[in-house]
């Protein structure tokens, strides 16, 4: 049976006591947002567009909280100059990206982006964990939160559109 | 009669106290360093647009300070989108303020939306901000704003398009960030290894 990935997500940000998630809104992400939205303890914030979610982690951990961002992989488009920011200040950054554009994918648009994104965040400095199986993905965000937040890194783990389901993605398709 | 910017800012960070200051990128970053460089104070070099985030992530993790986003109207204009995420949380204690010369200062004055009428503070009052204002010579009223009123807080200040000497934060975002946060958070920070 496959794990409750986005449930298990969440105990690992409950564990690195993460207040504060920024997002845009991807199907993956969906029940991630609502642990996340029902957590009295955490502030989920809608952002407009992912770069905001950079500032707001940054400013965050400023006043001394920890942030988190969830976006899907055209997202890490929109956030290419402002990760100089995190790379100059040694911003602590954790992105968790559902992945687009991988197999499975309908909308060919979707492709240049999902086929780049390792390649954009490895560029910008940010060190890329791949989620390629449920199972592994909580071992890769609870490695990746330590890593942001103990050591100062940038890190995003990438969760393979295997793993959050084709299905969904056909069942889009037909909507 | 118009404003200069470095009467403004000088002016909004008097006796600044326990307030928290994120300077946009280029001049309003310049003009919080002319005011007095402090730990508490977070000029950004680089990331433009996104000032007013930082304001809001650092508002929403000290919500008993009064953080105050000093940025420039090319800046503010890069980060719109901002204004709309700000409204939805709604930070009390948070207050933008845009020091608006309707030009780029650092690229070679060209001009912003703002000098063909694009009214920011309108923006902001349709995102939901509690106050927002155009400020053309009354910088009490700004200050009131800043470290009294219940949030959050817009003011456009429109100024001069004066071209002025640099005075320069330092540029090391380490030093920058790690000085803030020590600032803010000594207690916290003692108590780790």
């Amino acid at each position: 049976m496959q794990p409750d990935w986005p449930a298990e997500i969440y105990k690992e940000l409950v564990g690195a006591g993460v207040r504060v998630v920024g997002y845009v809104p991807d199907a993956g992400h969906k029940r991630l947002i609502e642990l996340c939205q029902e957590d009295r303890n955490m502030r989920a914030v809608p952002l407009s567009t992912e770069e905001e979610g950079i500032g707001l982690v940054a400013g965050a951990w400023l006043g001394g909280e920890k942030g988190v961002l969830l976006m899907q992989s055209s997202g890490v488009g929109n956030i290419i100059n402002v990760l100089g920011m995190v790379q100059v200040c040694r911003f602590p950054l954790a992105i968790l990206v559902t992945m687009r554009g991988e197999q499975g994918e309908f909308n060919g648009w979707q492709v240049p982006m999902g086929q780049n994104t390792a390649r954009v965040l490895e560029t910008m400095g940010v060190a890329v964990r791949q989620a390629g199986e449920a199972q592994t993905v909580a071992g890769h965000v609870r490695a990746a939160l330590l890593k942001a937040f103990e050591a100062q890194g940038a890190e995003a783990v990438l969760i393979n559109q295997r793993v959050i389901g084709i299905k969904s993605f056909q069942e889009q398709r037909s909507q | 009669m118009k404003l200069h910017r470095r009467d403004v800012v000088g002016e909004l960070l008097r006796e600044r106290k326990e307030l928290l200051v994120i300077a946009g990128l280029g001049s309003t970053a310049w003009d919080i360093t002319a005011a007095g460089d402090a730990d508490t104070s977070f000029p950004m070099w680089g990331a433009m647009g996104q000032a007013a985030m930082m304001g809001l992530g650092l508002a929403l993790a000290q919500p008993k300070r009064r953080v105050l986003v000093v940025t420039g109207d090319g800046e503010m204009l890069m980060g719109l989108g901002a204004l709309a995420t700000i409204g939805v949380q709604q930070p009390a204690n948070l207050t933008v303020v845009v020091i608006d010369n309707e030009r780029y200062g650092e690229t070679g004055m060209q001009r912003t939306h703002t000098a063909f009428g694009v009214d920011l503070a309108a923006v902001a009052s349709a995102c939901r901000f509690k106050h927002a204002i155009t400020v053309t010579s009354d910088i009490a009223q700004v200050r009131e704003l800043a470290y009294r009123t219940t949030g959050p807080n817009f003011a456009a200040v429109k100024v001069l398009d004066e071209k002025l000497p640099l005075v320069l934060p330092p540029q090391d975002g380490v030093l920058l960030k790690d000085r803030f946060r020590k600032a803010v958070l000594a207690d916290v920070l003692a108590e780790k290894p």
